[in-house]
């Protein structure tokens, strides 16, 4: 099988924290091959919004065929979204991008804000020992969740919420320690942690966000700099959609 | 019923291609469409060394279409003879190979370059909004367009299709100067130049400040344009500007396109193309129409 667009059942959608939701979609030929650190395209039952919209995978059902996203409002294509209900069906491409390559070692999962989701799956499926650190501005949600599956340490910018600071101060003040790094969130985030795991010497895997066009790697809209040369166009851009949305530290300027 | 249709003596088995830069060369839509069904497959465009493109963002939405930036990123000829033209020699289509350059000599180092190579047709991008040299410098000046026009049909093996700017005064001036220096075709419209600014970050949309705004949102405009064209010269026409359906492909046929291609729709359905083209046989079924050709321009 390959990438697939279909119709999807929503199962259920419900808000979770302030623009925050939770909304599980039935689909089974993608659930089936998707992998943590993948993604999916949504598209806008509106004909004046005809880019869809990646949103991560927060977990995978496969024997259920159902998918979790859990996304946040950023404009008025995912507002839409926001309204649905088990009454409605979503149009959905998938499964995108490469995804985590699960590692042996001692993890840390790194999520922060709206890069929280993504770890979820991914610390179902990692099967070594984890931390795991979480970063909010001000609002927790998601966290419990977590907790089955490894320590969980929190940050926030205001303190409300664990360490006051980021995921980095979080790391520093509890001497969290490990081998090898997932992270998603802002680009500012990525590139401390990019920093802290070449300096010491850890393995690091960094989910990028660009903004998309195709979702498949074809319009070229969501490149990143990368250090080698890229396959597809011999210059140094790597496609955040098909080469990504994971890379190696080493791999990407930030 | 016949479907095929013919442009500067290459017959397409149906009308319907894609608009370069929308679909690579292929590649990354084999996995959803059958590349043996469609006309022909138009690649992104390629120059006679790599292209970087734009920094990011390089795109945006806009109401009813988009706009984009990329700036030409391409692999260079090299790799596209080593990699993507053989790809393409394993489908059933014909294969139209975008051009693009800075200079002249960039435009006729690429022709010259795929003068021994199975392709099947050239088109010239002397429109492209987004490149700070070339592109468009060439497309919105008619004297320009003629001597760019003239040198490369004097290089080129194959029959080539000068792709016209929608960002002219007088779309028909820069068809006739085209008509006059030899070229074999036309393909038009390429973007419209525009802009977004985001409010919320108080800066552009796009980083390259301008980007090419493409969708059904500027169909309309197309549409025009493709009729006056159409009327103007006496070549053959590749027509596109947000066509999404099979319907929008037909207005572009009867206002006198030869062959449509289908852009940003494939961004929003990956499916689109062939869904199309299934679109207008079954028009023609339903409206007994024997042959597409009767209704190239059929609207007056």
């Amino acid at each position: 099988m390959g990438k697939i667009k279909m119709t999807a059942n929503i199962i259920r959608q419900e808000m979770i924290g302030t623009d925050i939701f939770s909304m599980i979609i039935e689909a089974k030929e993608i659930a089936v091959q998707a992998r943590p650190g993948q993604f999916v395209d949504l598209y806008s039952a509106d004909g004046s919004k005809l880019l869809p919209r990646p949103i991560s995978l927060c977990e995978i059902d496969r024997e259920a065929g159902t998918l979790r996203l859990v996304y946040r409002i950023a404009g008025k294509g995912t507002l839409e979204f926001s309204k649905l209900t088990s009454d409605h069906t979503i149009d959905v491409l998938g499964p995108l991008g490469n995804g985590f390559n699960l590692e042996d070692g001692k993890a840390i999962l790194i999520g922060g804000g709206i890069g929280i989701p993504p770890m979820l799956q991914l610390a179902k499926e990692l099967n070594c020992e984890k931390s795991i650190v979480l970063g909010y501005r001000d609002e927790e949600f998601l966290s419990d969740e977590f907790k089955p599956y490894g320590e969980v340490y929190k940050s926030s910018d205001n303190g409300t919420i664990g360490v006051k600071g980021t995921v980095m101060d979080a790391i520093k003040e509890y001497g969290i320690e490990g081998t090898h790094i997932y992270a998603c969130g802002p680009t500012p985030m990525l590139r401390a942690i990019q920093q802290y795991a070449l300096e010491n010497g850890i393995r690091a895997q960094l989910s990028l966000e660009e903004r998309m066009a195709c979702g498949v790697g074809a319009c070229l809209a969501c490149v990143c700099k990368s250090k080698e040369v890229d396959h597809h166009s011999n210059v140094n851009n790597k496609r955040v959609c098909k080469d990504g949305p994971v890379f190696y530290a080493e791999e990407v300027e930030l | 019923m016949n479907t095929k249709v013919n442009i500067a003596g290459v017959e397409l088995k149906n009308p319907i291609t894609v608009a370069s830069g929308t679909f690579g060369s292929g590649m990354e839509y084999d996995e959803f469409v059958d590349l043996n069904l469609l006309g022909a497959v138009t690649t992104k465009g390629v120059a006679n060394i790599p292209w970087p493109g734009n920094p990011t963002p390089r795109i945006a939405e806009t109401y009813g279409g988009m706009m984009n930036a990329i700036g030409l990123q391409n692999p260079g000829i090299d790799t596209f003879i080593e990699r993507d033209i053989p790809f393409l020699k394993t489908k059933d289509t014909k294969i139209i190979v975008n051009v693009c350059g800075k200079s002249t000599e960039d435009y006729l180092e690429v022709v010259e370059r795929l003068a021994d190579t199975d392709i099947d047709l050239m088109e010239i991008n002397v429109s492209c909004p987004n490149v700070k040299e070339g592109g468009i410098a060439f497309g919105q000046d008619p004297k320009a367009l003629y001597d760019i026009t003239k040198a490369i049909k004097a290089k080129a093996k194959q029959p080539i299709i000068m792709k016209l700017s929608p960002n002219v005064t007088d779309i028909t001036e820069m068809a006739r100067a085209a008509e006059a220096a030899g070229t074999d075709a036309l393909s038009l419209i390429n973007t419209l130049t525009g802009m977004k600014i985001d409010v919320n970050r108080r800066t552009f949309a796009v980083a390259n400040k301008t980007a090419g705004v493409s969708g059904p949102a500027i169909k309309p405009i197309a549409v025009r344009m493709v009729y006056q064209v159409a009327n103007a010269v006496k070549l053959p026409i590749i027509g596109m500007g947000g066509v999404m359906t099979a319907e929008d492909a037909l207005e572009f046929i009867m206002a006198g396109a030869s062959a449509v291609a289908v852009g940003t729709a494939n961004f929003h359905n990956p499916y689109a193309t062939v869904e199309i083209i299934k679109g207008i046989e079954d028009y023609m079924i339903k409206n007994n129409v024997a042959d597409i050709n009767e209704l190239i321009g059929c609207v007056k």
